[in-house]
C-alpha cells in the first residue's frame, strides 16, 4: 500500500509548511491534526523497511519501522500532540513552523535505519530547535542558542566522521549494533553522548533549556535528548561503560538541583537525572534493562513533559520563574498546582503513577546483574528526584510562603494540554499492560508485586513524613540543620552553608577559567585577523607581483632540490 | 561529421569569435555567443557519450598520422572536462547579457563576446588536444583572453589586478613551455601519448627531472595551489561578474586536468609520485591551503573576495584527493571538479545579480538583503549548504568520497582536518546569511528589487543541480569512476 511508504516525518514537513503559509484558527486546526493524523497513520504501519534506495554505493533507509522505533515514534506523537496543544495560543509563526520541524526531526531520526539518515535529521534537530530558543528574542537566548547550535553541530560532525569511518570499516552505512571497538564506535559513541548529556558534556542542556521560551521548552524536552537515548539504545546495548556513565547522570544532576533557583534549571538538571536512568538500562543490556529504558523514555518524556508545562504556565501568567520569587501560588492556580503535583507524583515514582512502572525495571535489572554498588546509587537518585521534582518544584512555586503574586490560571489550551499528560501519568500507572505490549521485548514483568509497591511506599512515605514534618517545623529554621534530608530552602535560609561555598568556588574557579579561555581565543582571533589583513594590505600594496614571484622561485627550487636529492 | 566532433568541439566558439565582429547589435552577438556556446556543449554531450560507449576518441588532424601531425585524443576524462566547461559557459552566458549593461561600456560588448569565446575555445582546446605543445599554444589563447576579460572589470583595480594576472599566469605558461621544451629534447616528440612510452627510456636524466619540475610548478601556478594563490582573488574580485563566474568554474580545473594528465598520462604514475615526494607534498600544500584560504575567506569584507578564498580552498580539497593517488582518491577529485563548477557558478552569478541590483558586492550591502532578494540569497544559502558539505548537495558527495579515500589510505588525521576544514566553510558561509537574514535592511535601500528574470533562470538551474546531483548520483560517479580506473590502467582503457 503506498500509504505505508510515507515516513512519518513527511507530514510534519509539510505541517511546518502549511503552518508557514496560515494564520489563527486554520493555522491552529492544521497544527492539531498533522499529529493525529500521523499518529494514527502509524498505528497501521507494520515493522520492515518501508522506504529505501541507492545513494551512492550504500543502501539508504530512510524509513524503517521495528519495535524500538516504533515505540520512540509513538511517545514523540503524542509529545508533540500534547505541546501543540499547549502552545496553541502562541502567534509566532517562527516558533510554530519550527516545533513542526523540529517535532519531524526527531520521528525522522528514530525511524531512520542508516547512518546518513540519521546525521541530517540530527543536524536538522539542532537547526530547527535553535530557533525555539532563539524566538524569546533577548540577547541572552540568543547567545545561550548559539552556543548550543555549536555543541550540537559538533555532535553532528563527529556522527558524520564516525559514520564515515564505519562505512570504511564495514562496508555498509546501515544503523544496527555498532559497539565500541574501533575508532567509528567511539566517535560515534561521543557524538551519541553529546546528544545525550553525558556528564562534562551536559552543559548545553542546563544552559539553553531554560532559556528557551515557555512553550519551546516543553518540545524541547521531549526530543533531542530521547532521540540520543533511542540512539544509544540501537547503537551500544549492553556496553559496561554506560552503566557507570548512566549512574553518574542520575547523581551528579541531584546536587546541583537541590541549589539552583531558576526552576526550569531545575527540571533540566532532572532531565538529565532521568536519562541516566535510561542511560543505565541501556548499559546493563538485559531484556528487561532495555524495557526499563524504553519505557522509562517513554513515560519521562509524558512527565517531564507536564512538570514543564507546569513550570512554564507559572512563567507565562507571573513572568517568574525563580524558587524565591514565588510561592503560595495555589491559592489562584489551583489548577495547575494539582496537574504539577500529578507529574511531580510520576516523575518520583509513586504507586499509580507512570514513573513507578518503569524506574523500578532498571533498578531490578541492576539487582540481577549483580551490579549491587549500581543499585545503591540508583536507589539515591531516586530519593533526590523526590526531594528536587517531587517536592522543590510544586513546594516552591505553589506553597511555601506566600509571595503576594495573584496570577490565576494559564489558559485554556495550556489546562488542556496539561490535562491530557496528567492522565496519561495515572492510565499508564494503572492500568501499566498498554505500556508493556508495546515493549521490544516480553519479561512479564509485574510492578505491583507486595516487595516493589512496599518499598517504594515506604521510602516515599518516609520522604513525605519527613517533609511535612519539617514543613510543620519550617517556622523554626536553626533547628532545621539536624535533620537527614537536605532540603534546598534549608540552605536558602541558612545561606550560605558549606556546600554551596564549595559550588561557588567551584562556579568562580570555571567562569574565570572560561573568560581565560575566551580572552585567549578572543586575541587568538585578533591577532589572526590582523595577521590576515596585515598580508592582504602587503598583496595590495608593496611590490605584488614580485612576491608572488618570490614564492614561484622558492616552489620551483624546493621541487627541484627534492628531486636532485632523490 | 559525427567523426569531426573533436576538432569541431574547439574550432566552433574559435571560428565564431572573429565572426562576432559582423554582428553590430551586442544583443546579436550575445544571441550569437549564446548559440555556440550551446552548440558546445551539445557535441561535448555527444562526445562524452562516445566515450563512454566506446572508449577514448582520437582524432588525426590534417590526415597526419599521430608521431608528426597534431592528434585530438579524447578519453573519458577530457570528455568530462568539455562537457563541465561548455555546460558552465552556456548556462553563465544565459545571463552575460543583463549583467554586462551595468558593468562595461556598451561599445565594448562586442569585444567582451568576442573574447568569452576565444576563452572558451582555449579552454576546450587544452582539453581535448593530445598534443603537448599544442596545450601550450591554447593555454595563450584562454589566458590572453582571460587577461582582458578581466581588465574590463569597472573597477579600476581590475586593470591591475589583470596585470598581475598577466605576470604570474606567464610565468606559469614559461614554465610549461620550459618543460615541454626540455621534454621534446630528451625525447623528439610531442605528442603525449608518444612521450608516455618513449619517457621512460630516459626517466632517470636530469633533464627529464628539471622538466617535471618546472611543469609542476607551471600548472600549480596556474592552478592557484598555495602558496602560488596569490593572483586568484584580486583577479576573480574585480573582473565582471560573468567573468568570474565563468573562469571560477572553468579555468583552475583545466589546470587540475593539466596536472592529471601530466603526471598520470604523460610522465607515469610511477615516475610521478617517486621522482617528487608528491604525495606529501601535495597533502601538506592542499591541507594548508585549505586552512589558510578558508580562514582568510572568514574575514573579508567584498563576498567575491570571500569566495575567491573559499575557492582557492576547495582546490586544496581536490589536491589532497589528487595525492592519495588511488582510484577512489582520483574519483574524488574528478568529483570535486564538476561538483565545485556547479557550487561557484551558482553562487558567483548570484553575486552577479546582487551587483546588479546593488552596484557592489560588499557584505555591508548585504544587509536585509534576505527579505528584498529572496531568490538570489535562497541560492546563495544552497550554494553555501553545498560548499559546507550538506547531505543532499553535490558538495557531500565530493567530500565523502575524499574522506573515504584518505581513510581507506590510512591517513585518518588528515580525514580529521578535511572535516575540521568543513566547518571553517560553515562559519564564512554564516557571515553572508547572518548579515542578509537578521540585520535589518540599510536605509534608502527599500527600492531594492529581485534580480530579473535572465539571472534567476540560470542561477536556478545550477541550484537545482546542485541538488540534483547531490542525490541521483549515476551520471557524475559512473563517469569519474571510469574516467580514474582508466588513468589507473584498469578496467575499460
Amino acid at each position: 500500500m503506498w500509504m505505508i511508504e510515507i515516513p512519518p516525518f513527511a507530514l510534519f514537513f509539510i505541517g511546518a509548511l502549511i503552518a508557514a503559509v496560515t494564520r489563527g484558527t486554520l493555522r491552529s486546526a492544521i497544527m492539531v491534526l498533522i499529529p493525529i493524523a500521523s499518529a494514527l497513520h502509524l498505528w497501521t504501519v507494520p515493522e520492515g523497511v518501508h522506504l529505501q534506495f541507492a545513494f551512492l554505493d550504500y543502501q539508504l533507509m530512510p524509513y524503517r519501522a521495528d519495535k524500538l522505533s516504533l515505540m520512540f515514534g509513538y511517545v514523540f506523537h503524542i509529545a508533540a500532540f500534547i505541546a501543540i496543544i499547549y502552545s496553541l495560543h502562541v502567534r509566532d509563526t517562527m516558533q510554530q513552523v519550527a516545533a513542526m520541524l523540529y517535532a519531524g526531526s526527531g520521528l525522522g531520526a528514530v525511524f531512520a535505519g542508516d547512518l546518513l539518515t540519521l546525521f541530517v535529521f540530527w543536524e536538522l534537530l539542532a537547526f530547527t530547535s535553535v530557533f525555539l530558543i532563539w524566538a524569546r528574542r533577548t540577547r541572552r537566548s540568543y547567545v545561550a542558542g548559539m552556543r548550543y547550535l555549536i555543541i550540537q553541530v559538533l555532535s553532528g560532525v563527529i556522527l558524520l566522521a564516525g559514520a564515515l569511518f564505519y562505512a570504511a570499516e564495514n562496508g555498509t552505512l546501515a544503523f544496527g549494533f555498532i559497539g565500541l571497538d574501533g575508532i567509528a564506535g567511539w566517535l560515534i559513541f561521543i557524538a551519541f553522548g553529546i546528544k545525550c548529556a553525558f556528564p562534562m558534556a551536559h552543559n548545553w542542556l542546563t544552559d539553553a533549556y531554560p532559556e528557551a521560551t515557555v512553550t519551546g521548552t516543553v518540545f524541547l524536552s521531549a526530543f533531542t535528548t530521547k532521540v540520543a537515548v533511542y540512539a544509544l539504545a540501537r547503537g551500544y546495548p549492553g556496553t559496561e561503560l554506560l552503566i557507570y556513565i548512566g549512574a553518574a547522570m542520575t547523581c551528579f544532576p541531584i546536587f546541583f538541583a537541590v541549589i539552583e533557583n531558576d526552576l526550569r534549571r531545575v527540571l533540566a538538571y532532572s532531565l538529565i537525572n532521568q536519562v541516566g536512568f535510561m542511560v543505565v538500562g541501556i548499559g546493563i543490556g538485559t531484556a528487561l534493562a532495555i524495557n526499563g529504558a524504553v519505557s522509562h523514555a517513554f513515560n519521562d518524556v509524558i512527565f517531564k513533559g507536564l512538570l514543564f508545562m507546569s513550570m512554564g504556565a507559572v512563567l507565562h501568567m507571573t513572568g517568574r520563574i525563580n524558587g524565591s520569587d514565588l510561592g503560595g501560588l495555589y491559592k489562584t492556580m489551583p489548577k495547575t498546582t494539582v496537574l504539577c503535583i500529578v507529574g511531580a507524583a510520576s516523575i518520583s515514582a509513586f504507586p499509580l503513577f507512570s514513573g513507578f512502572v518503569s524506574k523500578s525495571m532498571v533498578m531490578s535489572a541492576a539487582l540481577e546483574e549483580g551490579f549491587d554498588w549500581i543499585w545503591l546509587m540508583l536507589l539515591f537518585a531516586s530519593a533526590g528526584v523526590f526531594h528536587h521534582a517531587g517536592i522543590k518544584i510544586p513546594y516552591f512555586a505553589f506553597f511555601a510562603h506566600d509571595s503576594g503574586v495573584r496570577a490565576s490560571d494559564p489558559p485554556n489550551n495550556m489546562l488542556l494540554a496539561m490535562l491530557i499528560a496528567a492522565g496519561l501519568c495515572i492510565a499508564i500507572g494503572i492500568y501499566p499492560a498498554a505500556l508493556y505490549s508495546l515493549l521490544p521485548y516480553d519479561t512479564g514483568y509485574n510492578p505491583y508485586d507486595a516487595t516493589h509497591v512496599l518499598a517504594q511506599t515506604q521510602l516515599l512515605f518516609f520522604s513525605a513524613l519527613a517533609f511535612v514534618w519539617l514543613n510543620l517545623r519550617g517556622m523554626y529554621p536553626p533547628e532545621l540543620r539536624s535533620t537527614n534530608l537536605d532540603f534546598d530552602w534549608i540552605y536558602r535560609r541558612a545561606f550560605p552553608t558549606a556546600l554551596q561555598n564549595m559550588f561557588s568556588v567551584i562556579w568562580k574557579a570555571d567562569l574565570a577559567l572560561r573568560q581565560a579561555f575566551l580572552i585567549r581565543l578572543d586575541l587568538c582571533l585578533a591577532f589572526l585577523s590582523r595577521r590576515n589583513e596585515g598580508v592582504s594590505g602587503l598583496i595590495s600594496r608593496i611590490y605584488p607581483a614580485g612576491s608572488m614571484v618570490m614564492w614561484v622561485a622558492v616552489i620551483l627550487a624546493t621541487y627541484l632540490f627534492l628531486s636532485f636529492i632523490h | 561529421m559525427l567523426a569531426h566532433l573533436p576538432i569541431l568541439q574547439v574550432i566552433v566558439p574559435m571560428m565564431a569569435a572573429p565572426l562576432c565582429l559582423f554582428l553590430t547589435r551586442p544583443r546579436l552577438v550575445w544571441l550569437f555567443a549564446l548559440i555556440v556556446s550551446g552548440l558546445a556543449f551539445l557535441i561535448s554531450c555527444i562526445l562524452l557519450q562516445q566515450v563512454m560507449t566506446s572508449g577514448a576518441i582520437i582524432y588525426e588532424l590534417g590526415g597526419w598520422d599521430a608521431p608528426w601531425g597534431i592528434e585530438y585524443r579524447i578519453d573519458q576524462l577530457s570528455a568530462f572536462l568539455l562537457l563541465i566547461i561548455s555546460a558552465v559557459s552556456t548556462v553563465v552566458l544565459f545571463a552575460a547579457h543583463t549583467s554586462i549593461q551595468k558593468e562595461i561600456p556598451v561599445d565594448r560588448h562586442t569585444l567582451f563576446y568576442i573574447l568569452y569565446l576565444l576563452s572558451l575555445a582555449g579552454m576546450l582546446g587544452i582539453v581535448a588536444t593530445g598534443d603537448a605543445f599544442n596545450v601550450f599554444v591554447f593555454l595563450e589563447i584562454s589566458s590572453l583572453s582571460a587577461y582582458a576579460l578581466i581588465a574590463l572589470g569597472k573597477d579600476r583595480r581590475a586593470l591591475w589586478a589583470a596585470y598581475q594576472y598577466l605576470i604570474m599566469g606567464t610565468i606559469g605558461a614559461t614554465f610549461i613551455l620550459i618543460g615541454i621544451g626540455l621534454i621534446y629534447q630528451m625525447t623528439g616528440t610531442l605528442n603525449m601519448n608518444d612521450l608516455s612510452m618513449r619517457l621512460p627510456e630516459v626517466a632517470h636524466t636530469r633533464t627529464v627531472f628539471t622538466a617535471f619540475a618546472f611543469i609542476i610548478v607551471g600548472v600549480c601556478l596556474k592552478l592557484a595551489l598555495f602558496p602560488l594563490h596569490l593572483w586568484l582573488p584580486n583577479a576573480y574580485a574585480y573582473a565582471p561578474s560573468i567573468i568570474t563566474a565563468f573562469l571560477a568554474a572553468t579555468a583552475t580545473k583545466v589546470a587540475i586536468y593539466l596536472l592529471i594528465r601530466f603526471t598520470f598520462s604523460v610522465f607515469g604514475l610511477s615516475f610521478s609520485f617517486t621522482t617528487l615526494p608528491l604525495q606529501i607534498l601535495f597533502v601538506v600544500l592542499g591541507l594548508s591551503g585549505i586552512f589558510a584560504a578558508s580562514t582568510a575567506a572568514i574575514y573579508q569584507k567584498n563576498v567575491k573576495h570571500l569566495f575567491a578564498y573559499s575557492s582557492i580552498a576547495q582546490i586544496g580539497y581536490m589536491i589532497v584527493g589528487f595525492s592519495v593517488s588511488t582510484t577512489t582518491g582520483l574519483m574524488a577529485t574528478l568529483l570535486h571538479l564538476f561538483n565545485h563548477a556547479l557550487m561557484k557558478s551558482a553562487l558567483f552569478l548570484a553575486l552577479a545579480a546582487v551587483m546588479y541590483r546593488i552596484g557592489g558586492v560588499q557584505l555591508s550591502q548585504f544587509q536585509g538583503l534576505g527579505r528584498q532578494m529572496p531568490l538570489t540569497m535562497a541560492a546563495i544559502v544552497i550554494g553555501g549548504l553545498s560548499l559546507i558539505g550538506v547531505p543532499l548537495t553535490v558538495g557531500f558527495v565530493s567530500k565523502w568520497y575524499l574522506i573515504l579515500a584518505v581513510i581507506e589510505n590510512g591517513w585518518w588525521p588528515v580525514a580529521v582536518l578535511i572535516l575540521l576544514g568543513s566547518l571553517l566553510a560553515v562559519v564564512y558561509v554564516w557571515r553572508i546569511v547572518e548579515t542578509a537574514y537578521f540585520k535589518p535592511p540599510l536605509a534608502g535601500s527599500e527600492a531594492i528589487k529581485e534580480a530579473p528574470l535572465s539571472f534567476l533562470v540560470p542561477i536556478w538551474v545550477l541550484v537545482i543541480a546542485n541538488i540534483y546531483f547531490g542525490i541521483d548520483t549515476r551520471l557524475s560517479i559512473q563517469v569519474t569512476q571510469v574516467a580514474a580506473q582508466s588513468l589507473f590502467g584498469v578496467g575499460p582503457p
